[in-house]
């Protein structure tokens, strides 16, 4: 199975490094303020029932999105260098 | 009522000159959300604070003093929590306002409190960059240090402090630990003594957010910042309320258990206030001679200062609960779980609590709105809410469906009622959030916060302070609105006699007004019957008895039930179930809306939308049912 390309394709147990934000840049500084910022590791955690909106770990926080954002911060490729 | 007429911001907002002429000093907090400012606010303030609302703003702020010896007093502002001072939000607008010298009626603070979470200082020490370059003189407070040191976790203070070029102080705001170095910095301020030393660390362009968040990490690790273990707790707790199964679980048995309580809990106080009411004016009345002003001191005066206290003790259970599940973080899971359903209907999870408590009363739903940061959800919110049955309707509904409706049904017809709210509030929302309310569904971003104990204290605070509002804004209203009905009801008086019932100003007004109504089948009483209910919806029992000559029946007089069917077809019996049920007949409400979004604007459409819904449907209804009966 391909990794993981944004936030939303991460299973439990998988983590990923957040490449970059595809939202309206007023979102992006909103989301970037809450502790995603580029470069930073993103684990999944809880969902609500039905799997949306979803918890993930960033940054020493819990920060719940819906799918529609999730599908929009996208993961640094597995096999490129990791590190911020 | 007047704009500020008696409203704390009056008397609070400009800190009024010492004893020694001198201008007190006033000092701002500033943190990012679940920094544990209020916490921190309410230790060093206590109950010498007061709330306001800053002018044109929905946005709340309190406003306290701390004192110290020789009469020196400091104000402190505690202002919204915020991740930056970039204005977007309003909360950031006000907050960046505030501290820049450019809120109208309050003076640039003299210095400033900033809060930080120190579990989760590598993120919350962004907003240090923002705060330190306004150039003011800073307290950098990292809170929670008792969770700090049993995670495992360590900061060098002294160091970070030289970092920062500002004083740090390592505090427990929940268990009170550390404070003293807080109180010290205040009371430098009231001498001017303020001292500013050049950081070892330039700042970063304060714009970059990457780069803000780099810098705060470099400082972190010059003061070798070492962050404790993930709660445990939180995690373990997690597995349970947001397990698949488990979690929607639990969520009914709070939904329930907080509804039960709030029923089952407040009814007696409820009881015992009424009969102490009713029998202290009772005993008023043989002390008086009798004459209009004893009249309008127990039926007008006394009688509505009952009705106000009476919302009391469910307004104060309601708050505890939602106090309780939001200092110990279950209210951002629950947000979380009801957040898909709430999402059909255009709203997001955090719209979800508060409509809940619409149920028992809109007043504290609308005032506990204040927990959505979008705007728009949040105004949609409040807009919806007055169509949940609230425990004000019982008694109107109770009285004509035992008045109208065979036993069998009777239940079915209230579940009705309660349901007809609910889908009106639904179709409503629908509405709202497809034209004038439309936001991208998307914005929903919610931190869980890890769980905490709630302390009484800081529960015992916020009760104090949800009550003042609620007595200053609601109860102002409704015992002005008493007042005003007694005096329509018993003017003009002649030969030193009030009027019948029917020789009134209010029976003119009831007859102005049936035209207007008769579509609905009501007559000119139900019309008296329905201006009095503005004061509190069921004002209108009382007042039918009255009005029939049954001084003092209420929903359960049988005689009352028998008047009301000689005099109300079916039709109409059922147009004025729905009246009810749509209407806003509720001044206090207004009157919360009013203050909640900082204007007449939304009130207004509010009351003109509901009231034009409960008029087309109360039409249909008596329609309706004459043709079937």
């Amino acid at each position: 199975m391909a990794s993981p390309k944004n936030l939303h394709e991460l299973r439990r147990g998988e983590s990923g490094i957040l490449d970059r934000l595809e939202v309206p840049e007023e979102e992006a500084r909103r989301l970037m303020e809450m502790g995603f910022v580029p470069g930073h590791r993103v684990t999944p955690a809880h969902a609500a029932p039905g799997g949306d909106p979803r918890v993930f770990r960033v940054d020493g926080s819990e920060v719940a999105l819906r799918r529609e954002t999730a599908v929009r911060l996208i993961l640094r490729p597995a096999n490129s260098p990791v590190g911020s | 009522m007047g704009d500020c007429h008696g409203c704390p911001a009056a008397t609070m907002t400009l800190p009024p000159r010492g004893a020694n002429g001198l201008r007190r000093q006033m000092v701002a907090i500033v943190g990012p959300p679940n920094s544990g400012k209020s916490t921190l606010f309410n230790r060093l303030t206590g109950l010498r604070q007061k709330v306001a609302n800053f002018p044109g703003v929905t946005v709340e702020h309190r406003m306290g003093r701390v004192r110290f010896e020789g009469e020196r007093e400091v104000f402190v502002v505690d202002l919204p929590g915020v991740y930056s001072l970039n204005p977007r939000t309003e909360d950031e607008r006000v907050t960046h306002d505030v501290l820049t010298g450019g809120m109208k009626d309050l003076p640039k603070p003299d210095a400033v409190l900033l809060i930080l979470d120190s579990t989760n200082l590598g993120r919350h020490l962004v907003l240090a960059a923002p705060v330190l370059s306004l150039g003011l003189p800073t307290l950098v407070i990292l809170n929670m240090a008792d969770d700090l040191g049993r995670g495992g976790g360590r900061i060098d203070s002294a160091e970070l402090a030289m970092q920062l070029g500002s004083p740090v102080a390592l505090v427990s705001a929940a268990k009170g630990e550390g404070l003293d170095k807080v109180f010290q910095f205040l009371e430098g301020t009231t001498k001017g003594a303020a001292l500013k030393q050049k950081p070892l660390m330039e700042l970063p362009v304060i714009q970059d957010i990457p780069k803000c968040r780099a810098w705060a990490s470099n400082a972190g690790s010059k003061a070798k910042y070492h962050a404790p273990a993930p709660p445990l707790w939180t995690r373990r707790l997690d597995a349970i309320f947001l397990n698949r199964i488990a979690g929607p679980l639990v969520f009914l048995l709070v939904v329930i258990g907080v509804f039960e309580t709030i029923f089952a809990g407040a009814k007696p106080i409820q009881d015992w206030i009424d009969h102490l009411i009713s029998s202290s004016g009772g005993w008023l009345q043989t002390m008086l001679p009798d004459n209009a002003f004893r009249s309008l001191l127990i039926n007008g005066v006394w009688k509505g200062v009952g009705s106000v206290v009476q919302f009391l003790p469910q307004i104060l259970f309601l708050f505890l609960f939602i106090g309780i599940l939001e200092d110990s973080g279950y209210l951002a899971r629950a947000a979380l779980i009801a957040d898909r359903t709430m999402a059909r209907i255009g709203l997001q999870g955090k719209s979800f609590i508060p409509l809940l408590s619409a149920y028992a009363c809109a007043v504290p739903a609308i005032m506990a709105t204040r927990t959505i940061e979008s705007k728009r959800d949040r105004i949609a919110t409040i807009l919806i809410a007055p169509f949940m049955t609230c425990s004000a309707r019982l008694p109107v509904y109770t009285l004509i469906i035992a008045a109208f409706i065979a036993p069998g049904f009777q239940v079915a017809a209230l579940l009705g009622l309660y349901l007809a709210g609910f889908l009106a509030a639904i179709a409503t929302a629908k509405l709202l959030k497809s034209t004038v309310l439309r936001s991208a569904r998307s914005s929903f971003v919610l931190e869980m916060p890890p769980y905490r104990w709630p302390t009484v204290r800081s529960l015992a605070l916020r009760l104090v302070d949800r009550s003042k509002v609620f007595l200053q804004r609601a109860g102002t209203v409704i015992l002005a609105v008493a007042v005003v009905i007694w005096v329509l009801g018993n003017v003009p008086y002649s030969h030193g006699k009030p009027p019948a019932i029917g020789q009134s100003v209010e029976a003119r007004i009831g007859h102005a007004v049936e035209p207007a109504i008769r579509p609905l089948g009501f007559n000119w009483k139900i019309g008296i019957g329905l201006i009095s209910s503005l004061a509190a919806r069921e004002v209108i029992v009382g007042t039918l008895g009255t009005i029939y000559g049954m001084e003092g029946s209420d929903e359960h007089s049988k005689d009352l039930q028998e008047a009301l069917r000689q005099d109300l077809s079916p039709g109409g019996a059922a147009a004025l179930l729905i009246f009810f049920a749509f209407a806003m007949q509720c001044m206090s409400t207004i009157a919360v809306v009013r203050r909640e979004t900082g204007g007449w604007k939304w009130p207004a459409v509010q009351f003109a939308y509901m009231t034009a819904f409960a008029y087309v449907f109360a039409f249909l209804a008596n329609r309706l049912v004459t043709a079937l009966a």
